[in-house]
């Protein structure tokens, strides 16, 4: 086939695809079918991807796929115990699903959910020129709510596991989170891929924060190369609350996160960390947005990226900081290192500031290994390959060691093991 | 212990070692004076193995082995050790995790088992106390946010950890005050054995009146020009390098 424009048009890669049998608000659906109607895929002469090559995703008409009855989920599990949903091509997988009573914590699908449940759904997402929340919204397979009841405290884990098991299939799924007043939790997500290729995993995820709550979200995505993932995640923060965010990207052909946390109350506090490691011909794309809207609060964004072999990263933090939002105390940095002359990142770190009293600070640094710092270690007698790795290390530790969750760490930690032989 | 002749070594095409001939048997000291830019350090880094230098001649034996043919890390396994002018920072990198990885890639050369946690932390304590380095700054990242002289205490500390059969010290004392000059030269005399060598690399003579030295040597533009008792270092001292150099264009 000839790679005309109407090869990449939404259409195309939509044709496989049914629209939604989940009842969202019919006008969320018209709005999305409209945006997709006669579109194409961005190109790299939008801003916003502008790094990001979306060809090869968009030459895909990945259908539907049934449930592989042959993987078993359980070696991508980050926690050995409490409620685990395993999510495979799409499709809620009922009998790897592990659902456990926990008092002040309800998860469901949004096909047993109330109107009333669902009522908030899709408010923090825009759907205009947004084409993959569009799809999100109007091709959407499976969606799981999670509430946290007020002043409830979870200690044991939640753990969302999304997999993808199946050639050229096309995985669309929705997660409203909403955390009550004064709760404490958190929540896993694993993005994974067993035998899959060309396939995709389109995920949103909508979180409310409510007043005086803590919430963690930690994200493990080490989906097999070959495979594309478009992750959006949605915050919108009440007064007195954290959040807190960690992204740790290890595998995948093409990875992108967009995350934007609207902070709505006054004493709030937001924490982005993220991770990527990459090698081979990986892409992984962070879009961050951190919106103060409010005063009084703190933001700390901290990205660092090892780039090695072919791969290539691109980091895009913006923290706006609105008129009336004095007392603001935002600090953002991305660090990246390069391994070889064909690694590549694009870094931009943004700062918009309307108010003027404030504390802001961002920066930005690329660079190779301290050349000085390898010699000396194999001058003690450390070969050149520990000698790097320590030092990579010793980078990418920084923001690694800011989540204190052991499991995750030693998930992380086995899989930084097999893909490139690191023991922390 | 090691017997260097004819080393001849450049960098970006400028030849700055120009026939060096020396020898350090085992058991003794050592010193090397010479005015800046003699080429000092660069012997220190072409004997470690710094690849920015190439060598175009000569040899170096170390203790029976070919050493020019080695690695870095080989060398530091067969018993090397370079006390550097300027240690870098490591950020991230403790210095006791970084040991304990030196330590055993050094005895699994030497067909050695792992040193467990507890005896490595035990020869923590005792090397450090040898330095009187602070054991916290012993776990701390590698130099970062060390002092000059807390730096050059940590290089003698990581020798005392990996019991070198040779050290070069290259101008371990300088920068350091006479307490910690004191520290560090004890330290060196407390590794001191009849098994090993050292080689100081100094400006100073007032080190050698701490570590004292079998033999001065002075290396002027690219070469050992003389070598004698100790008594040379005073005598250096004293009237510098002038007739040194007038001395060597005579000839
Ligand atoms: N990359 C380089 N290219 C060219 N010349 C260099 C380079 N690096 C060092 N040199 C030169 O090599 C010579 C020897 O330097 P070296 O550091 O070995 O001297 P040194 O004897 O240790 O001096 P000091 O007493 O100041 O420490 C100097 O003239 C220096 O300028
Ligand atoms: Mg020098």
């Amino acid at each position: 086939m000839s790679e005309t424009q109407t090869d990449r048009t939404l259409s195309s890669f939509t044709k496989h695809l049914r629209q939604t049998e989940i009842s969202l608000p019919t006008n969320l659906i018209t709005t999305s079918l409209n945006e997709l109607n006669g579109k194409s895929f961005p190109t790299t002469r939008s801003e916003a991807w502008k790094y990001t090559r979306l060809t090869k995703l968009s030459k895909l008409s990945p259908t539907l796929a049934a449930l592989h009855d042959g993987v078993n989920s359980t070696p991508f599990a980050i926690h050995s115990t409490g409620n685990r949903i395993v999510i495979e091509n799409g499709a809620i997988h009922l009998n790897a699903t592990r659902f456990e009573t926990v008092s002040g914590l309800t998860i469901k699908r949004f096909s047993e959910c109330s109107a009333e449940e669902l009522q908030h759904i899709g408010s923090l997402l825009t759907l205009e020129n947004e084409p993959f929340n569009a799809l999100n919204t109007a091709y959407l397979q499976e969606g799981i709510f999670i509430q946290i009841a007020d002043k409830a405290q979870i200690d044991s884990p939640i753990e969302l596991i999304h997999l993808l098991t199946q050639m050229e299939c096309s995985a669309t799924i929705r997660l409203l989170v909403h955390v009550g007043k004064f709760a404490k939790a958190e929540l896993t997500i694993g993005t994974w891929a067993a035998g899959a290729e060309k396939s995709i995993l389109n995920a949103v995820t909508e979180i409310h924060v409510g007043e005086g709550a803590h919430f963690t979200l930690q994200k493990l995505q080490s989906e097999e190369e070959g495979n594309f993932q478009i992750c959006t995640e949605e915050i919108i923060q009440d007064k007195d609350s954290v959040f807190t965010m960690h992204t740790v990207t290890l595998n995948g052909t093409l990875v992108r996160n967009n995350v934007r946390v609207r902070v709505n109350g006054t004493n709030c506090e937001t924490n982005l960390y993220g991770a990527y490691l990459l090698k081979g011909n990986q892409h992984t794309d962070n879009h961050t947005v951190i919106d103060h809207m409010m005063p009084h609060c703190n933001s700390n964004e901290l990205y660092k990226g090892v780039i090695d072999e072919q791969a290539t990263a691109v980091f895009n933090g913006k923290v706006f900081v609105r008129k009336d939002a004095q007392k603001i105390n935002a600090f953002q940095s991305n660090g990246n290192v390069l391994m070889t002359d064909t690694a590549a990142v694009n870094s931009k770190p943004e700062l918009e500031i309307y108010a003027d009293d404030v504390k802001c600070s961002h920066g930005s640094t690329t660079g190779q290994l301290d050349e000085e710092a390898v010699f000396y270690l194999q001058s003690r007698g450390i070969s050149e390959r520990s000698a790097r790795n320590l030092l990579v290390e010793a980078f990418i530790g920084e923001v690694l060691d800011k989540n204190h969750n052991q499991d995750f760490a030693a998930k992380t930690n086995a899989i930084l093991n097999e893909r490139f032989g690191w023991e922390r | 212990m090691i017997t260097i002749k004819n080393l001849h070594a450049s960098i970006d095409g400028k030849e700055i070692l120009k026939g060096l001939n020396l020898e350090v048997p085992a058991g003794q000291v050592h010193a090397i004076m010479g005015p800046n830019g003699a080429g000092k350090s660069t012997l220190a880094s072409v004997l470690a193995g710094r690849e920015d230098y190439e060598v175009t001649e000569g040899s170096v034996d170390f203790d029976g082995v070919d050493l020019l043919e080695l690695s870095t890390e080989d060398r530091a396994r067969e018993g090397m050790f370079l006390a550097f002018q300027y240690p870098v920072e490591i950020p991230g990198v403790s210095n006791v995790n970084f040991l304990r990885t030196a330590l055993n890639e050094i005895r699994e050369y030497r067909g050695q088992e792992a040193i467990s946690a507890k005896d490595f932390m035990a020869m923590v304590r005792e090397k450090s106390a040898i330095v009187e380095l602070d054991p916290k700054l012993a776990s701390r990242a590698v130099n970062e946010g060390f002092s000059g002289g807390e730096k050059k205490r940590n290089e003698i500390f990581q020798m005392a950890m990996l019991d070198p059969k040779l050290a070069i010290l290259d101008e371990t004392d300088s920068g350091l005050d006479i307490d910690a000059l004191r520290i560090v030269a004890s330290g060196v005399n407390k590794l001191r054995s009849e098994k090993n060598a050292t080689i100081v690399i100094t400006h100073y003579q007032r080190l050698l009146d701490y570590i004292i030295p079998d033999v001065v040597h002075v290396l002027y533009n690219g070469r050992i020009v003389k070598s004698g008792p100790k008594e040379l270092a005073l005598e250096l001292e004293e009237k510098g390098y002038d007739w040194i150099k007038a001395e060597q264009e005579e000839k």
